[in-house]
């Protein structure tokens, strides 16, 4: 059937059709509907797992349990799975693993722009690269046969592009490959001899993948009637290089970007007269070509840094772009902003009150570091708040104890703050973390978590306690504040920040956009009174505006969570 | 302002749907991306989500002909633009191709640089987009959203208004593609939406 998919639920088309049967996964943006999609499938069994490397573990678990198996992450996220990766690589597996990571050129939506095909090299893990949604379900299949063929775990790299457009994609039905026996197999335990035999397995392996990548499909060669020039591409950029130099151009695909064929790299650059790479982020299909003594332009002519793009490849490439109009005028930026009701607002707000020193975390309330609460200080990766405060507070001393915390989201905190906040209660330092307790995943779109009782299809699921698990880990001081009441919240910090121990406030609401959270009536300002001071301006709602001198509210937007009402000193609000 | 009869029907055309994260761009790409299909083009739509979205400054790529390649739209390259919101219409302007087709809701929602008063929120944009060479097609989309019963249905609204550009015998599989895209407890209100949408001149003077 002839569908219009987007590319991470073609991915997810093609993990049900290739018979996968268990997925474990960590959302973030842009993989996450790779997983929300295959959960729709009842035939596959579908969880979030707590962090990266857990997926990656449970989901190699399920390969030995005898089933396809897979998981989906973000680049980043790559990062945290990468310790399994590595010996699974050596390991091998019993049914076919896909491991899906979606890069973020751009940084639309990431800390960081990192490559995800250095980890292929790395891991020595062979990685196909889809440039559309089609490919994206196609490949999938192919990389289940390359995984059991060879005893690897596949890497199937997207990146936002793909991952987020949508094109036309071919369905088939679902093939269910029978279940693999488990059977001990002593050579498994990854130690000493077993390693060492592993690792001679693996270049082996390779060596035999870099043979079959010279002819397999998934690489193409697609010479033109203009052989003046040859592009070597791979994902989107494939697509940006038809869009620009046409159909006549010729170009060599590449679709799986480790290992690398030599051979016809070589054949390829004999039929060009002048050779250019172009690929988004890091020279590693250029890297190649130089290993092979062809002389290439690539980055010489392409940036490393941000999304590529037709206009920009025109001009690099010497290519006439189109015309454009811009007005004259200035037009005002419109950055993302924290909900109208967010809970974080008002801890936010607290904490820019109070002058802190804020180690911030990866999620919505990033969005705290924007005007006009800019009451982020900094942040790194998922669970670095806790850690790195700790960091902090062994080296800045006494005086920063009082004025400095970590804030962490519910799900963030279970992804990896808990071993930041074990360092504190063992290594013993006096800090105060926030927990942001939203009861979701928000960031990227609202995922269960271990923490909010719900299992990624909505049903009953085990429940992390909180502020249990944050006194056995050692803290004695765990309170649970209502991040709307203002007043309470403050004095609860304040009492937390000078006393003599490690402490844990858990900010609790639940996030405003959750279905069937209940939203108050809309504010109804008693205008009469404003004398537009704008100091209910100062939490940065953006249902709240000031009009001819006079407090408006976006009726529209505001949800009734009266934290303006406490800035008032008129009684408008 | 006639549909896009005469145009070159190989080569591929190119439509943004740009707005504020929250207004329902999403939807109304995903309803112009399958009529597209289910009239027989190759169809590309590309989307942004995650942070962005978090009221934000949004844009999505719709591209259409006999084979599509790249999933973006850069700038001079678009027919139209449909902007949910005033300020978003005039930031993507730049976008589109000389003298193409901007289609405007009017609404104005300010930025968090405006609310806090570091900057100011452009008077005139429609006039100005009209000096700079665009077409413009400017109405206020709120009006039949509400008409229709809710503000929400601005987005499909404003895609009944698209839909007059488009071949009249299209109008079918507009419907249906209203039917397999919007969530059923919300059909009857969109289909409203969609037909005052369609008739905006009417209901706007």
């Amino acid at each position: 059937m002839k569908e219009l998919m987007l590319g991470n639920k073609a991915v997810a088309r093609g993990l049900y059709e290739a018979g996968c049967s268990v997925i474990s996964s960590y959302p973030g943006t842009p993989s996450t509907e790779i997983t929300e999609e295959a959960a729709k499938y009842d035939e596959i069994y579908c969880e979030w797992a707590p962090n990266e490397k857990v997926a990656l573990e449970a989901a190699h678990g399920a390969t030995l349990g005898g089933v396809r198996a897979a998981c989906a992450m973000k680049h980043v996220g790559l990062n945290v799975a990468a310790d399994p990766l590595f010996t699974i690589s050596y390991q091998g597996l019993n049914a076919g693993l896909v491991i899906c990571v979606a890069d973020d050129p751009g940084m639309h939506s990431s800390q960081n722009e990192q490559d995800s095909r250095h980890y292929a090299r790395a891991a020595k893990v062979p990685m196909l690269e889809p440039s559309d949604s089609e490919e994206a379900r196609e490949f999938v299949h192919r990389a289940y046969e390359i995984s059991e063929n060879y005893n690897t775990p596949v890497l199937l790299r997207l990146c936002t592009r793909v991952a987020h457009s949508q094109s036309v994609t071919q369905t088939t039905e679902r093939v269910l490959p029978e279940r693999v026996p488990y059977v001990k197999d002593p050579a498994k335990v990854m130690m000493t001899k077993n390693s060492r035999d592993a690792h001679v397995r693996v270049e082996q392996r390779t060596r035999d993948l870099t043979a079959w990548a010279e002819s397999c499909s998934l690489n193409r060669m697609e010479l033109g009637t203009d052989t003046s020039l040859g592009i070597i591409t791979s994902g989107t950029c494939y697509e940006y290089a038809r869009e620009v130099w046409g159909e006549m151009a010729s170009i060599l695909k590449i679709g799986m970007s480790y290992p690398l064929p030599e051979q016809l790299f070589l054949d390829f650059a004999r039929k060009v007269d002048r050779l250019i790479v172009l690929e988004e982020l890091d020279p590693i299909l250029e890297d190649h070509c130089r290993k092979l003594g062809l002389s290439v332009e690539g980055k010489s002519l392409f940036p490393i840094c941000g999304e590529l793009s037709p206009n920009l490849i025109r001009q690099a490439a010497g290519l006439p772009v189109p015309e454009s109009r811009k007005l004259e005028e200035e037009i005002p930026m419109r950055p993302p902003v924290m909900c109208a009701g967010c809970p974080h607002r008002g801890v936010f707000y607290i904490l820019k009150k109070l002058g802190c020193m804020v180690y911030g975390d990866i999620g919505c309330y990033t969005l705290g570091a924007v005007a006009p609460l800019n009451a982020m200080d900094l942040n790194v990766c998922m669970g670095a708040s806790c850690s790195g405060l700790h960091g902090f507070l062994k080296a800045a001393g006494d005086e920063w104890e009082s004025r400095s915390v970590g804030v962490i989201g519910d799900s963030t905190f279970i992804h990896s703050g808990i071993t930041g906040v074990i360092d504190s209660a063992y290594n013993m330092s006096n800090s105060t973390i926030i927990i942001l307790d939203n009861s979701i995943t928000g960031m990227t779109g609202h995922q269960q978590n271990p923490a909010t009782g719900k299992n990624l299809r909505g049903e009953p699921a085990g429940k992390v306690d909180l502020e249990a698990l944050c006194r056995a880990v050692g803290f004695e001081r765990v309170r649970v504040e209502d991040p709307y009441d203002l007043e309470a919240f403050e004095e609860a910090l304040k009492e937390e920040l000078t006393a003599q121990a490690p402490s844990i406030i858990i900010s609790r609401r639940p996030c405003v956009m959750i279905k069937g959270v209940k939203h108050e009536a809309p504010i109804e300002p008693k205008t009469e009174k404003c004398v537009g001071c704008k100091s209910c301006m100062r939490i940065g709602c953006p249902a709240i505006s000031v009009a001819e001198g006079k407090v408006r509210i976006d009726t529209t937007l505001c949800v009734g969570c009266k934290v303006c009402s406490k800035l008032c000193k008129f009684g408008v609000l | 302002m006639g549909h896009l009869e005469g145009d070159n029907e190989m080569e591929t055309k190119n439509i943004m749907i740009v707005g504020v994260g929250g207004q329902g761009t999403l939807l109304a790409s995903k309803l112009l991306g399958w009529v597209l299909m289910e009239k027989g083009y190759d169809v590309k739509v590309s989307e942004v989500h995650g942070m962005s979205q978090r009221g934000g400054s949004v844009v999505t790529y719709v591209r259409y002909g006999e084979r599509v390649y790249s999933p973006v739209i850069d700038r001079g390259e678009a027919d139209i633009i449909v902007a949910f919101e005033q300020l978003e219409a005039a930031r993507w302007l730049d976008y589109l191709k000389v003298g193409g087709r901007i289609l405007v809701n009017t609404q104005k929602t300010e930025p968090m640089p405006v609310i806090t008063g570091s900057a100011v929120y452009p008077e005139d944009l429609p006039e100005k987009m009209r000096s700079a060479g665009a077409q413009v097609d400017a109405w206020d989309f709120l009006l039949p959203a509400r008409m229709a019963g809710s503000a929400k249905a601005v987005n499909i609204a404003l895609m009944g208004r698209l839909s007059t550009y488009f071949p009249e015998d299209w109008e079918s599989v507009w419907q249906e593609g209203l039917e397999k895209n919007v969530p059923e407890r919300f059909l009857e209100m969109n289909r409203k939406a969609f037909e005052f949408g369609k008739k905006i001149q009417e209901l706007d003077k």
